[in-house]
């Protein structure tokens, strides 16, 4: 049983290790074969960029050697795929190869895509590669004051990024001792402060509390340059000194290119993550279009369910468990506190007053991260 | 001819039903329709009131054994 993995991310890459596990008998007897194609050799830890875009962790801390993550029974390449051809069950790759299978996962990703809107990549400052979140962290430096703006598009990867970024901005300029000079202005998609109501409702007296003021119904039209004016949708306008975006998020190309979906989001069975209307094709994390975040935990927990499911269909010929829509996000509140949002298709999440515990958890868990990708957490 | 689409949101607290609304307008034409699943009664209020405020247009809500059914069109 060929088992073919596109992407090194974190949903590919803890399954990859899940399913060596799970099939040491298998790849030994030559019954079964794991092989990850990734677009780098490199893994970098993504919940990092916003540390870095505040200063508080450095480029190189980013980063591992992908092949150093994974058990030695997988064969690795950095060959990006080019084309899907699922009718002949193969892919071809950039280097001119093609990969046959019998079981694929695609689990590569989505990317921002501030191009979608005219004049946001030029006028603001971001952090979701590691390339703007430098940016980012100079411009932080040079800023001495005026009016800063959060703006958000939809949908993007990290649904607590906005919360995260705003309350981190108020504790970078106050302890720069220039948060009087700073006006701290936050704007949101929908009706209140955040997608999740019990979050919003914890989250807007914290901006009050903090003099963070805040804008809702604000989805981004455009950006003038010129005159340093944010418009929405919506008719609004907003002047701004830095503008700070979590732009909209899409698919990758190649997924778009071979007809797999529309902006590269993949219809995706919600529950045994296969691809609609194809039983050898899995998808995982940012690339499924089911409605639930786009986040590191999404990845971890399908790739969970996944390696279960694909080992038993390997081993009995049918999967065993479902995907419940489990997503845990922690959510850093500044001044080194932070808390977390845990929930699944029939549970909403009922976030707990920040803790400075919960922060250093976190903090020890952008270490442990790397245990969690070679799936030993 | 105008394509209608089916965004199912159930069971989706975050991004949530508004959220996977505002996403796949982008993905459709002026003069679309979209129906919106939502298993949280209060998709029937925030999605009209986004609605009207961006300029689409609400062409009805309807409850079926606890999904709220929200129609849209695309307008702009």
């Amino acid at each position: 049983m060929k088992i073919l993995i596109i992407g090194g991310g974190m949903g590919g890459t803890i399954l990859a290790n899940n399913l060596a596990r799970r099939l040491q008998g298998e790849i030994k007897a030559g019954k079964a074969r794991i092989t990850m194609l990734s677009a780098s050799e490199r893994h970098m830890y993504q919940p990092g960029l916003l540390y870095v875009a505040v200063g508080s962790m450095s480029t190189d801390e980013l980063y591992r050697d992908q092949k150093s993550l994974l058990e030695h029974s997988i064969e690795f390449h950095v060959d990006p795929v080019t084309e899907f051809q699922l009718d002949n069950n193969r892919v071809k790759s950039q280097s001119g190869k093609t990969y046959g299978y019998d079981i694929l996962v695609i689990a590569t990703g989505s990317r921002m895509a501030p191009e979608t809107i005219p004049g946001l990549a030029e006028n603001s400052e971001t952090f979701y590669t590691e390339e703007t979140a430098v940016s980012m962290v100079k411009a932080l430096r040079a800023f001495q004051g005026g009016k800063v703006v959060i703006t958000v598009g939809v949908p993007h990867k990290c649904p607590m990024a906005p919360l995260e970024i705003a309350f981190m901005l108020n504790d970078y300029f106050k302890d720069r001792g220039i948060r009087d000079k700073v006006q701290l202005h936050y704007t949101y998609p929908i009706g209140r402060v955040h997608s999740l109501e019990n979050v919003a409702k914890w989250a807007a007296p914290e901006f009050d509390r903090l003099g963070i003021t805040y804008e809702t119904f604000f989805n981004i039209k455009e950006v003038d340059g010129a005159t340093k004016t944010l418009k929405s949708e919506e008719g609004t306008e907003v002047q701004y000194d830095l503008l700070i975006s979590i732009p909209a998020h899409r698919g990758m190309e190649v997924v778009e290119k071979s007809g797999l979906g529309q902006n590269g989001w993949i219809p995706t069975n919600r529950t045994n993550l296969n691809m609609e209307g194809r039983d050898n094709v899995f998808v995982l994390g940012d690339t499924t279009d089911i409605p639930i975040s786009k986040a590191g935990s999404t990845a971890h927990f399908e790739a969970e369910t996944l390696g279960e499911n694909i080992a038993s269909i390997v081993k009995l010929g049918i999967p065993v468990r479902q995907y419940d829509g489990k997503v845990f996000c922690f959510i850093e509140a500044g001044k080194e506190r932070a808390t977390y949002a845990m929930f699944n298709y029939t549970t909403p999440p009922d976030p707990k007053a920040p803790s400075k515990a919960i922060h250093w958890f976190k903090l020890a868990y952008n270490k442990l991260y790397w245990t969690s990708a070679r799936g030993l957490l | 001819m105008v394509e209608k689409r089916i965004i199912d949101a159930r069971g989706s607290f975050c991004p949530g039903p508004l959220m996977e609304l505002i996403a796949g307008l982008k993905m459709m034409q002026v003069g679309d329709e979209a129906e919106v699943l939502s298993t949280d009664k209060g998709s029937a209020n925030d999605i009209p009131e986004w609605v009207k405020k961006v300029g689409h247009a609400h062409l009805g809500t309807r409850e079926e054994g606890n999904v709220w059914h929200v129609t849209v069109r695309k307008m702009k």
